[in-house]
């Protein structure tokens, strides 16, 4: 408890170390930079399982930074929404910069990825483990400009333009959350959340300027999270950046940045209000329904898998949205099969690329005899996502429209039902389209991509298999339930401020 | 109020700038626009009618001072707005060695 609550700081300080170092010698020594990338996402990940075990014992880790205590300080925290955003995020990390280390060879040089790529991790953790609303501007746009300037990393035309606009819309989005920390401040006179929380708690509701950061924050992390009247952004940005960072950018960046900020401020801060819970619920169904009718028409592999993405963010907001135990419960485990699942299906899209040099659906076909590893984890990537038991993607799905039926939204659980089958359909067209049929003349010299190409999408393969079993009861306790406890309590977090 | 209103204002001239206007680089100073909104903001809000800057020394008296913490929040968000500014910026000139025009209408070939 002591050694986590004390190193807790190191979640943001090594991936900003590692990029220091490899800015400095990554660039004369080869190898280095892969070496460092791949290694600290995989030891930072057994630091959040110790994490994780911890939260559990205690619920909350508090560790004052620099010594300093609150009021004058800033606290950095992991309650158990926390840590199991940073166990799926230095997760996936790993398998992606294991991945990264062949795939990037085509690009000159690798080490800037690298940079880049530790830039963003030190961004998310720093917004999932700040206590402090100004530290998770500050990381947000951190991990946001990174992203942004590795979405050009290839800096062609398309990769240019989709980083544009990202960049725009992004920056858009993170000036209307300073907007909205402005008033909260102005409030409040306070920028802890936890305390914001109290002082806000203790006014009472109803106030005009709580309201109006809300809807500063709703446009903010609403465009940040891509829920569907702010999307126009994701499938530009998503396809065009190298398949490790689209699995980054879909997998992780759009749920920390977007879905775990917009959730802890609005449930545990600000709290949430029935009008609210009717809004997520409204742009929840409707990017459900927007981006898998925008999916079924696209003959871009990675296109399409971005558009999917748009979709399946609708359904984990829709669940969290539903604020029933079950509704939540379900959101985190959707929002955890999502992230396994749609890296792998990015990461299978990218090993295409990089075998082919196409990402046209309607040029491919027959893959699978070529590329059986990329054909296998593909189909189970897309069978998860659309719900085929007993991968997990089924399960959470299940729950979430359990839930809505039980909350009483039977119209909402039917739209959620019909969405379903359209992924499914979509889906499954473009594993046919991709790996089935007769293999095309041109591609009789394709090869199955290297060693550690493949691992890293296996493994993502297996946890999408395997993703069901979190729902056995001790590991639901452990992993699920300690997050949504913290969801379903708004008012826990305050815990944090504690005694001071 | 009319000084807390008028950041908001030139909030909404930034955001026109951004939405309405087809050449990259005034795209861009719109975005610098809204950022100086927020900003003039924050500072405002930690403001005290005719108080002094917040600089403890030996013999003066805590009395009437500015909010120190806007002012050190907004110097992070100006070297933040600096970064932003130099990636987008940045994306301008390349984008303008691929396509050779600022006109956003023409950089359009991302679609659907």
């Amino acid at each position: 408890m002591m050694l986590v609550e004390k190193y807790l700081p190191l979640f943001v300080a090594i991936p900003l170390g590692g990029a220091f170092l490899i800015s400095l010698l990554g660039w004369k020594k080869r190898g280095l930079p892969e070496w460092i990338g791949t290694l600290i996402p995989a030891g930072l990940f057994i630091y959040s399982l110790v994490t994780l075990w911890a939260t559990t014992k205690h619920g909350i880790v508090v560790h004052h930074l620099g010594g300093w205590s609150p009021p004058v300080g800033i606290l950095i925290g992991a309650d158990g929404l926390t840590a199991f955003m940073l166990v799926i995020v230095h997760f996936v990390a790993a398998c992606v910069a294991l991945y990264a280390t062949d795939y990037i060879k085509k690009y000159t040089s690798p080490w800037i990825f690298y940079v880049l790529f530790l830039i963003i991790l030190a961004g998310m953790n720093g917004v999932l483990t700040t206590c402090d609303f100004f530290n998770l501007f500050v990381f947000m746009e951190i991990a946001s400009l990174a992203a942004c300037t590795l979405v050009a990393f290839g800096t062609e035309r398309h990769e240019l333009e989709a980083a544009f606009k990202y960049g725009v819309m992004n920056t858009m989005g993170a000036l209307f959350i300073l907007l909205g920390i402005a008033l909260l401040y102005g409030y409040t006179s306070e920028l802890n959340m936890a305390d914001m929380a109290n002082i806000i708690a203790a006014k009472g509701p109803g106030s005009k300027i709580v309201t109006m950061a809300g809807v500063f924050f709703l446009v903010g992390f609403g465009l940040k999270a891509a829920l569907v009247p702010f999307h126009a952004w994701l499938p530009d940005a998503h396809p065009s950046a190298p398949a490790p960072i689209s699995a980054i950018l879909s997998g992780l960046i759009i749920k920390s940045l977007g879905i775990y900020a917009l959730f802890r401020i609005f449930i545990c801060v600000l709290g949430m209000t029935p009008l609210l819970s009717s809004i997520f619920l409204f742009m929840g169904a409707l990017s459900m329904a927007t981006g898998a009718i925008m999916a079924m028409g696209q003959t871009d592999f990675k296109r399409l898998l971005a558009y999917s993405s748009l979709s399946q963010v609708g359904y984990i907001v829709f669940g969290l949205a539903l604020g029933t135990p079950l509704g939540i419960l379900g959101g985190l485990f959707h929002l955890f099969n999502h992230s396994v699942g749609k890296s792998l299906l990015f990461l299978t899209a990218g090993s295409v690329e990089y075998a082919t040099g196409t990402r046209k659906l309607n040029e491919m076909g027959g893959l699978s005899n070529k590329m059986p590893v990329t054909g296998t984890s593909s189909l189970a990537g897309a069978m998860s996502i659309g719900g085929i038991p007993p991968f997990g993607g089924f399960f959470s799905k299940l729950i979430i429209i359990f839930a809505a039926v039980q909350a009483g939204h039977i119209g909402y659980a039917i739209w959620a039902v019909g969405t379903g089958v359209l992924t499914l359909v979509y889906l499954m067209k473009a594993m046919k389209q991709a790996f089935r049929g007769a293999l095309a003349e041109r591609w009789q010299a394709v090869r199955e991509v290297p060693m550690r190409m493949r691992l890293a999408m296996l493994i993502l393969a297996f946890v999408c298999l395997t993703g069901g079993l979190l729902l056995i009861p001790q590991l639901k306790d452990l992993f699920l339930n300690q997050a949504a406890k913290v969801l379903i309590d708004g008012r826990m977090y305050s815990k944090i401020w504690g005694g001071f | 109020m009319i000084l807390y209103m008028s950041c908001f204002v030139l909030f909404c001239i930034g955001l026109y700038g951004v939405m309405r206007k087809r050449n990259i680089i005034k795209i861009i100073t719109g975005i610098i626009i809204c950022e100086y909104a927020a900003n003039l903001l924050f500072i405002l809000i930690g403001y005290r009618m005719g108080g002094r800057a917040p600089i403890l020394a030996h013999g003066t008296v805590i009395e009437n001072m500015v909010d120190p913490l806007p002012q050190a929040v907004v110097l992070t968000t100006i070297v933040i707005g600096l970064a932003t500014t130099i990636v987008l910026v940045t994306l301008a000139i390349r984008l303008y060695e691929k396509y050779g025009t600022f006109d956003i209408t023409k950089i359009e070939e991302l679609k659907g």
